[in-house]
């Protein structure tokens, strides 16, 4: 790719915590080239980080790094000690981990934070003062008005702002090598597209990129290289054209297959499998197909009319901001409605009014068929059960001295404690859960089990409408593959309702009937999903669709063949 | 007007601030009220002569309604007018304000001495190994379930009286400050270095800490610059109780090394009934709680600015 001594140049790399722990990372080889990217791809505990932060070593307290070859910088760094370690940190490598907001400390301004490498290692700065750096580092990384920016804390940045003071931290002190790690998970989509263009203008300058992400579609679209890691080993690597278009390993295969495309509609994505192909050419996925799914009826369960929200800013006189204006919008029984947006779009306040915990300025909500808004909570409670939520963050949604039988047997009163014990048994089955885990508490569980754990609360109540706020934002793809699976699948058998809110256009697609696009508090567009994607009318659904990440498989658009076991 | 949001934040805490010592005021008043007895005869205390009577009620308008009485006083403790003492024969405020600076000092000494133990105890220890952390939670915990008498006699009998290193007794000079500061500062420093530490290792588990680390900072400027500053807001929180413990460990230490400052008052007041004096102090007290958690409260904003707006 790129002549000159590799930044990175590391072979058999292995990683343990502890003198005799199991290593998290087994025998890895990296390369790291001036001027290009490498992506390690891979599920939580993967060990895609632990090996990342070995090249600063940073792995964690009780690390022990052993290796055939350690080069960094061209330098054995197997001699190094800590001293030279933390003359390397900032100057040779910088460090870009996930949400700004907790990783740039909070009680010390953007400008002090970006200053700080060039300071503590006295970088020289040319003529120019401390603070003209700053300011053309967050420039660099496309930061509007950095001087005012620089004064500011990350708490006051937006999101994708926050991640580019994050970057520009990062950068100040020119490091030949950044390494990345998931910089742009919970960031919207528009915002990642942004996030990720700023990170390869720094590999077009000759930076060279290690980027980390559970997402294998994230790292498409800038890696030259991929390693797609598993339970601390190399499983597949290569440039990562090669690797999409034939990937070696059973994992990768199911990596790809996991990212929801137009063509897995209506069919499992966990399920995915690759067709045999001996011709070489472009693979095909073969995926299961969800069950069949009973019409959608007539029957409105829920109507919005003109939902208006107005919040005040505190401190300034008549200063308002307007969450939500004139939003109106029908759920029919068995009926799957996506809503999409942005952060600060208005879909967790819609999602708010909708479940009864925040009354509309203005506009009405009506329940199967009876007010649902401006009601008193006595008035409500006797239809709660009817309207059940999924959220993004499951645990903190438990209460923390629950055990997963009190958190599904909340939903399910006047059953006695058999009847009860069953049923719970039943319904953690039904979300693909081993009856036995009924005596665990939530914490000790892994991010899927506990959405399953939330699903199952909710169908305990047999809802006619369940609102799904990013119920799988927060988990793996791989993860995430499985739980939509699992809602669909549900959805279909028992044709309920879902309100399903998301900022993840593809997932949106994967899930929905009808569309509703929110932006700055009011519907941009809304109609059949399909429709929508096909010709949307709005530039603002436009952008948004441009901004997905391009499907990993450019091969013909196969259909999933109907009946196909695998 | 536009008021600067941190400025108008100061002004509505001070505003409260001023509420609550009318409260104070007023409780006091219906404190005294509610007494068993004739107010006049409580306020004289221990003392009977003549015309002692007649001067109380003419001096506190004792003939006049409540309501005016009431007034009078608030409008004398705002002016700052406790009264006289009619055991000692002598202003209130004279008594108190000549008294109060030994107490200032020594509760001040030990609550910077304090600050300091606690905060290195604090940055050495925390996120270290068992031994180093186990160690020091024992010192702190003795250190903190200790009397301060009990402390004091200790210090006095090695260092003052095997010793010989300070003066067993008085307020002199400097020296006379050492032994009452360290037995006043060691029980507040063992409770805040143990709140301190858990606060330090919650906040080094924060990624900005990762962040910080692979700017290439040593252990020392990451726990001085960056995490003791996260840690000292719950050390804030606990502050106003700490001010208000040394206040009170402050009267009993005076006792101990036998020095002159309000405990000394306060217990000479309290034995003789002498009900002016008595008032006083509490109303001081008072006065410095509200004080100390109003400048907390400043404290907190300062440190964070994720308070500053909203």
């Amino acid at each position: 790719m790129t002549a000159g001594t590799p930044l990175v140049d590391i072979e058999g790399l292995s990683v343990r915590f502890g003198a005799d722990g199991p290593a998290v990372v087994h025998d890895v080889d990296l390369v790291v080239h001036p001027g290009e990217c490498v992506a390690l791809v891979g599920e939580s505990g993967s060990g895609k980080s632990v090996t990342a932060r070995s090249l600063i070593n940073l792995a964690g307290p009780g690390a022990r790094t052993t290796s055939r070859r350690l080069l960094i910088g061209g330098e054995d760094a197997s001699r190094f000690d800590a001293a030279r370690w933390r003359r390397l940190r900032g100057t040779f490598a910088g460090l870009v981990m996930q949400d700004a907001l907790t990783s740039l400390d909070p009680l010390r301004t953007i400008g002090q934070e970006v200053a700080e490498v060039v300071v503590h290692h006295r970088l020289p700065v040319g003529r120019r003062r401390i603070g003209e750096l700053v300011a053309d580092t967050l420039a660099r990384v496309g930061v509007p008005e950095p001087e005012v920016r620089a004064r500011q804390y990350a708490h006051q940045l937006s999101g994708g702002l926050r991640q580019r003071a994050l970057i520009a931290s990062a950068i100040a002190g020119q490091p030949r090598l950044i390494i990345a790690d998931e910089p742009t998970t919970a960031l919207d989509a528009t915002v990642q597209a942004q996030v990720i263009a700023v990170l390869k203008d720094r590999v077009r300058e000759g930076a060279g990129l290690l980027l980390i992400s559970h997402d294998l579609a994230v790292v498409a679209g800038i890696a030259d290289r991929v390693h797609v890691m598993r339970a601390g080993r190399v499983v597949d690597a290569g440039p990562t054209a090669e690797v999409l278009a034939r990937p070696r390993h059973p994992y990768t295969r199911q990596l790809i297959a996991a990212v929801p495309s137009p063509q897995a509609r209506g069919s499992r994505l966990a399920s995915a499998r690759i067709a045999p192909d001996d011709a070489g050419g472009p693979i095909r996925i073969l995926r299961e197909p969800l069950p069949a799914r009973p019409a959608v009826s007539d029957e409105v369960v829920l109507e919005a009319r003109g939902l208006t929200k107005t919040y005040r800013h505190r401190g300034g006189r008549n200063a308002t901001f307007t969450a939500l204006e004139d939003v109106s919008f029908s759920i029919r029984a068995g009926e799957v409605v996506g809503l999409v947006g942005e952060s600060g779009s208005g879909k967790s306040t819609c999602a708010k009014i909708v479940l009864g915990l925040l009354e509309p300025d203005r506009g009405s909500v009506r329940l199967l068929g009876e007010p649902w808004s401006g009601l008193s909570e006595r008035a409500r409670r006797p239809r709660r059960a009817k309207l059940q939520y999924i959220p993004q963050d499951a645990l903190s949604s438990f209460d923390p001295r629950y055990r997963v039988k009190d958190i599904v047997g909340e939903n399910l009163p006047g059953l006695d404690a058999a009847a009860g014990a069953r049923r719970i048994g039943t319904l953690l089955e039904q979300v693909g859960l081993a009856p036995a885990l009924a005596e665990r508490h939530p914490r000790s569980l892994s991010g899927g089990q506990r959405q399953r754990v939330a699903i199952a609360r909710a169908l305990a109540a047999e809802p006619a409408l369940v609102v799904c706020d990013e119920p799988v934002s927060a988990l793996d793809v791989s993860i995430q593959a499985q739980v939509v699976d699992l809602i669909a699948e549900l959805q279909a058998k028992l044709g309920t309702a879902l309100l399903f809110i998301s900022h993840d256009l593809g997932l949106v697609r994967h899930m929905a009937d009808r569309l509703i696009v929110l932006k700055d508090g009011r519907i941009v567009e809304a109609g059949d999903a399909i429709g929508v994607f096909d010709a949307p009318a709005h530039t603002y659904t436009r952008s948004l669709i441009a901004s997905l990440p391009a499907p990993l498989l450019a091969g013909p658009a196969s259909p999933h063949p109907i009946g196909t076991r695998l | 007007m536009i008021i600067h949001p941190v400025a108008r934040r100061i002004l509505a805490r001070l505003a409260t601030s001023l509420v609550v010592v009318w409260g104070s005021i007023t409780a006091a008043f219906l404190a005294l009220h509610a007494l068993p007895g004739r107010i006049e005869d409580i306020l004289a205390g221990d003392l009977i002569y003549p015309g002692l009577r007649e001067a109380i009620i003419a001096e506190w308008g004792l003939d006049r309604s409540l309501f005016a009485q009431y007034v009078d006083f608030v409008g004398r403790i705002a002016a700052g007018d406790f009264g006289l003492s009619y055991v000692l024969r002598q202003p209130v405020a004279q008594i108190v304000g000549s008294q109060i600076w030994p107490t200032v000092h020594l509760a001040s000494a030990a609550g910077v001495l304090a600050l300091i133990l606690a905060g290195v105890a604090a940055t050495l220890t925390a996120g270290r190994g068992r031994l180093a952390r186990g160690l020091a939670a024992a010192v702190e915990l003795t250190c903190a379930s200790a009397p301060v008498f009990w402390i004091g006699i200790l210090l006095l009998m090695l260092f003052s009286f095997t010793l010989r290193w300070f003066p067993v007794s008085g307020a002199q000079s400097w020296q006379a400050l050492v032994l009452p500061a360290v037995a006043l500062a060691l029980p507040t420093a063992g409770l805040l270095a143990q709140v301190l530490r858990e606060a330090m290792e919650r906040a080094l588990e924060q990624p900005f800490v990762v962040t910080v680390r692979a700017r290439g900072l040593g252990e020392g400027l990451i726990r001085l610059r960056h995490v003791l500053r996260h840690a000292a807001l719950p050390a804030v929180t606990l502050g106003g109780w700490l001010i208000g413990g040394l206040l009170g460990g402050a009267v009993i230490t005076e006792k101990v090394f036998g020095r002159p400052g309000l405990g000394t008052v306060t217990l000479n007041a309290v034995l003789s009934h002498d009900v002016p004096v008595v008032l006083a102090v509490v109303l001081l007290a008072a006065f410095i709680h509200v004080a100390a958690s109003t400048l907390l409260d400043i404290v907190y904003v300062v440190i964070d600015p994720r308070l500053r707006q909203q």
